[in-house]
Parts: C-alpha cells; sequence; structure tokens
C-alpha cells in the first residue's frame, strides 16, 4: 500500500466573527510522514487539522489526498481516522463496539469485524477489555481505545487532535513512546495538533510551527531547536536568552554583564543563545551577575542569573554545585552556539 | 440518640402537610367502595360501583390509553429531531420557535382547542375521529418532551460525539440514530413518561375537541360526575388511579436506571 500524501493549497479559514484562523497556507505532507502541528492556542492550528479531516472547509484554497482532490468532500468521505482531544468515545456502546463502529458501517460481516476488532485490541494492548464500558476506562485506556477506533476501517490518514493532553505527565511520556512506535510501524502518514514541544519534538517526523495563522517555520525538530527562524519559533520551542548588544568591541559584542564572542559584520541588535549552553565558571567568565533564583529539576538545576538586563538569563547547570542566593556567578558560552534570528 | 423538640416539631408538622394533601385522595377512593356515601362507611364496602362504572365507562379508559400512547409516540417523532435542530441551531430564530412551542401550555386549553375547531372543524371526518382529539395532546405536551431531551442534548458532548462518528463514516441520518438517539435515551424517556402522564389526564383540551364517540377518561370523570351518584365519580378515580400509578413507578424504575447507567 502506498501512503496518501496531503496538499494544502492556499487555504485560509476565516470564522463568521471576522478573526482568520488560517491564512493563506500551503503545505505538503509526505506519504508515511508524521507531521506535528505546534503554536500557542488560537494560532490556526486545530483549524488546519480539521480543514484536513473535513470538518472545516476552506473559504480559499484546495486541498489534495494524493492527486484527488477534497476540498469538498464532507469527513465521512474522506476515509481519515480522528483521534479527539477528550477521545470522543461513544458512551452507549462497549470498547467492541465502539471499535467495531467504523467497520459496521463499511458493512464488513460479523465475523471480519471481530476479527479485525481483535486485531487492533492486541495492537493496543487492551485484548480482555472488549466488553469493558467506556466508563469503566482509566484515561489511558480510553485513548487507546479512541486510537484502536480511529485505525479499524484502515484509514489513509491518522489524524490526532491533542491526544496526550488530557493524560497526566507520567502516562503521557509512556503513551508518547508507545504511539511513536506504532505510527512507526504502521507508516501511515499522520498529522497531529499540540502545544506541547516536547511531543512535538518526540513524535513528529518535521514540525509545522505556526503562528497568527501563518506558518512560522516547517522543519525537522533539530533545525526548529537548531536554527529557528525567528524570534517566536525560538522562544516556543524551548527556551531563549537574548542579549540585547550595546556596542561591538575589539573581541566581540558588549552586552550587560560582560562581554560575549563574536565575529561577524554587521553587528547584530541581539544574539540569543539557549540555557543549556551558558556554563557557570569559578573564575572568569564572559559574563557575570547575581543568582536570584535556583530550581532543582532532577538532573539538572535551572538558575536564574541578573545579568542587569531586561530579563534574567536562564541557566541549565548539571554540575550539581549549589550556590547561595545573590551569589556573583561567572557565565561562560562557546561563540558558535550564539546566534541571531530575523525578527 | 436524644430526639430533639424541634425534630418532634418538624415530624409533627410534615405529617400534618402530608395529611392535608393526602386524606382527600383516600376520602375520595373509599367513597368509590362504600355502598352510601350519605350514610358512611357503617352502610358497609362494596365493588358495585367499580363494576358500573367499567360496564359504562370502560371505553373511555381504553380510548385514553390508546391516546396516550399515541400521542407519545407522535411527540417522540416529532420532538426528538425538533430539540436536536434546536439544539443545532442554537440561535435567535431556534429560542424564538421554543417560547412558541411553549405556547399551548400557558394559553387556556380552551382557547387553543377552539382554534383548533375554527380551523378543522369543517373537516367532518377528521372532526369527530380521535385522531383530532391526538392533535390536540400533541401540541399541548410536545414542549414537555423536548424541553428534557434539549437539557440532556446540551449536557452531552454531542457534537464531538457525531464527528466521531462522521470521521468513521457515519452519514447524518446514520449518526441521528446511532449517536444521537442512544446518547439521549434517559432524556427521551423522562420526556415520554411526563408526555403520558399529561395525555392521560388531560381534560381542557379534550373536553373542547371530543364528540359523544370520542370520550376520555378525564371526559367521562366530569361526565360522571354531572350526571351519576357520588360514589360512581369517586369509583372512576378509583380506576384511574389504579392505571396510572403503576405506569408512573414504573416509567420512573426505568429512567432512575438509566440516568443511573449514565452517570457512572
Amino acid at each position: 500500500m502506498t501512503g496518501t500524501t496531503i496538499r494544502l493549497q492556499g487555504c485560509r479559514k476565516a470564522f463568521s466573527d471576522g478573526t482568520v484562523a488560517v491564512d493563506d497556507l500551503n503545505l505538503t505532507i509526505e506519504a508515511g510522514e508524521t507531521l506535528a502541528i505546534l503554536g500557542p492556542s488560537g494560532c490556526g492550528k486545530t483549524t488546519t487539522l480539521r480543514m484536513i479531516a473535513g470538518l472545516e472547509r476552506p473559504d480559499v484554497g484546495r486541498i489534495f489526498f494524493t492527486d484527488r482532490d477534497v476540498t469538498r468532500l464532507p469527513i465521512e468521505r474522506r476515509d481519515v481516522g480522528m483521534v479527539f482531544q477528550n477521545y470522543a468515545l461513544f458512551p452507549n456502546l462497549d470498547v467492541a463496539g465502539n471499535i467495531v463502529y467504523g467497520l459496521k458501517i463499511r458493512g464488513l460481516s460479523p465475523a471480519e469485524r471481530n476479527k479485525r476488532c481483535a486485531e487492533l485490541l492486541e495492537l493496543v494492548g487492551l485484548q480482555d477489555h472488549g466488553k469493558r464500558r467506556i466508563h469503566e476506562l482509566s484515561g489511558g485506556q480510553r485513548q487507546r481505545v479512541a486510537l484502536a477506533r480511529a485505525l479499524a476501517p484502515r484509514p489513509r490518514v491518522l489524524l490526532l487532535d491533542e491526544p496526550l493532553a488530557a493524560l497526566d505527565a507520567q502516562l503521557r511520556e509512556r503513551l508518547r513512546s508507545e504511539l511513536d512506535q506504532l505510527l512507526r510501524s504502521l507508516r501511515i502518514t499522520s498529522v497531529f495538533v499540540t502545544h506541547d514541544q516536547g511531543e512535538a519534538m518526540a513524535l513528529g517526523d518535521r514540525i509545522l510551527v505556526m503562528e497568527r495563522g501563518r506558518v512560522a517555520q516547517l522543519a525537522t525538530p533539530r533545525d526548529i531547536y537548531q536554527q529557528p527562524a525567528n524570534a517566536f519559533v525560538a522562544s516556543f520551542v524551548g527556551n531563549l536568552n537574548a542579549f540585547p548588544v550595546i556596542e561591538p568591541t575589539a573581541h566581540g559584542l558588549k552586552v550587560s554583564g560582560g562581554e560575549l564572542p563574536w565575529k561577524g559584520i554587521p553587528v547584530p541588535k541581539t544574539v540569543y543563545c539557549r540555557p543549556e549552553h551558558l556554563r557557570v565558571m569559578d573564575g572568569a567568565g564572559h559574563v557575570r551577575g547575581r543568582l536570584v533564583g535556583q530550581f532543582f529539576q532532577g538532573a539538572q538545576s535551572r538558575l536564574l542569573v541578573d545579568v542587569g538586563a531586561e530579563q534574567p538569563l536562564l541557566v541549565d547547570s548539571a554540575d550539581g554545585v549549589i550556590h547561595a542566593t545573590g551569589a556573583l556567578i561567572a557565565l561562560a558560552i562557546e561563540p558558535h552556539v550564539l546566534f541571531t534570528l530575523h525578527s | 440518640m436524644k430526639r430533639t423538640t424541634l425534630f418532634i416539631a418538624q415530624l409533627v408538622f410534615t405529617l400534618l402537610v402530608c395529611a392535608f394533601m393526602l386524606v382527600p385522595v383516600l376520602m375520595s377512593l373509599l367513597a368509590g367502595l362504600t355502598r352510601n356515601y350519605f350514610v358512611g362507611v357503617s352502610s358497609g364496602l362494596t365493588l358495585d360501583w367499580l363494576i358500573q362504572v367499567w360496564q359504562s365507562y370502560s371505553p373511555t379508559v381504553w380510548l385514553s390509553l390508546q391516546l396516550a400512547v399515541a400521542c407519545a409516540v407522535c411527540v417522540c417523532v416529532i420532538g426528538v429531531p425538533a430539540a436536536y435542530a434546536l439544539v443545532r441551531m442554537n440561535n435567535r430564530f431556534s429560542r424564538a420557535f421554543e417560547e412558541l412551542m411553549v405556547l399551548p401550555v400557558a394559553m387556556p386549553g380552551l382557547a387553543s382547542a377552539l382554534a383548533l375547531l375554527l380551523t378543522y372543524g369543517q373537516f367532518g371526518e377528521f372532526r369527530s375521529s380521535w385522531l383530532f382529539i391526538l392533535v390536540g395532546h400533541v401540541l399541548f405536551t410536545l414542549p414537555f418532551l423536548v424541553r428534557p431531551v434539549m437539557a440532556v442534548m446540551q449536557r452531552q458532548q454531542l457534537p464531538t460525539l457525531e464527528e466521531a462518528a462522521a470521521s468513521l463514516g457515519a452519514g447524518p441520518i446514520k449518526r441521528f440514530f446511532s449517536v444521537v438517539v442512544p446518547n439521549c435515551r434517559a432524556g427521551i424517556l423522562a420526556g415520554v413518561l411526563m408526555v403520558v402522564t399529561l395525555s392521560l389526564g388531560e381534560f381542557n383540551l379534550t373536553w373542547m375537541l371530543h364528540t359523544p364517540m370520542t370520550k376520555t377518561l378525564p371526559v367521562g370523570l366530569a361526565d360522571s360526575y354531572a350526571s351519576a351518584r357520588l360514589e360512581v365519580a369517586s369509583a372512576y378515580t378509583l380506576i384511574f388511579l389504579l392505571m396510572i400509578v403503576p405506569l408512573l413507578i414504573a416509567l420512573q424504575a426505568i429512567s432512575a436506571r438509566l440516568s443511573r447507567g449514565e452517570r457512572r
């Protein structure tokens, strides 16, 4: 079976109150790829997913599944599997009833339905739960049933709307890796929406970062983190330290609290780095400041260092040293981890 | 545990209120079984009045039951899709329509009956059949089904459930019957309970719409009060209660079980 490519061509969607949810979106999702759509609430990520699903029709633009124009096709004829944020399992049916719902509509015989249902229960690890009622299931089990139900009719495309958001942190972590394995083994084209950057990085082959209805960046997780296209992407994916440049010096840039190593012309207005790239030094460093807060996070500590700029610097330190609050801290940085951004 | 004076006072008050409401009912029932009400229970108890009522009024009992069942079916067929549409639309028009639907309840039954007579009275066949009364009952009881069904529909996450069904390939009609209706059972049942009860006891409208050939139980009751002995009318009430109380208990039990099942 060859996978389905999803193509959005100049799609725009405005709601009745005039807000433009998605504006001129061009996007190609390759066959078998898992795309994560990431962004803050209201950025249009859910609307994009719903347009792909067929739950919303774009005002302008077209949507193709491989070469077929599906723009005017309602969801029930698009052959998509969908996992909803709150799972939307049918409370009047048991687990097996939910899973075979789509198979019944496709007119499979009872024997075929039971066979497929058993296959899916095994796939999601709920072999002996077929007769359970929905209200008897835990959150994680419901999530798996929702996934099994969506996959049962062998859809061309799998769409997931915040699939893990309703779960607690520990369960989310476990189901994330299960979902990852499942998506990889099925090689089904899948799109999922999330506001959790960790989820997007872990599951997505590529990440589409959206900002106010537009594409902010579409790239692999590694590129998004290491070469963010703009300040919005950089601050949304991971944490960011900004150094407003005061003036260039002989070997670098003068910033509040010290001097950064920098070569290159023109002189940027602001340079950035990630918290894990600042190292706490015993002696001299590039910048110095006072420790104003520290948070123990297990494997590492998050330090807040005030260097006299608007925001204190975020420093992720793994050395386990406990500093006194208010102590003077020297920080060193490698030149190559500093970067600039288009605003 | 020591009972306080306040507790005893409350208990006595409650019992007094209960007695105030229940004694008339019991008096009426007793009257239906008393040989001569004016002499009192000392004249002896008898089933004669019941038998007499049954002999002369049994057709009204059957007609009332028939009307109640037909009315429940009609109201379901009209009301459930109507409730669904109103919940789905949820705009100024739908709210206005909802208010309009309650009008026959607020209006004196005589007035709505008169309106029906003015409009359809000329169609002789229709006018003289029991279907004419059915129309009145459906008009009157419709909001009592639509309201609870709407309440249940608003509480459920129906739109998402429907989207889920659609994503699995179900078209609009299939979605309505496989998702909407099963998940509103509790509301539909509560509505049906109300509709059956109201239809069985409806007098105002029915009295205007009935013909000598289409007398319902309440109309018959009025007839017997007016023309027969007090004992006959009381025995008639007894029959009515015998009919409706088990029905109410049964429906109440079913709806309690259903709503318990849904809450779990």
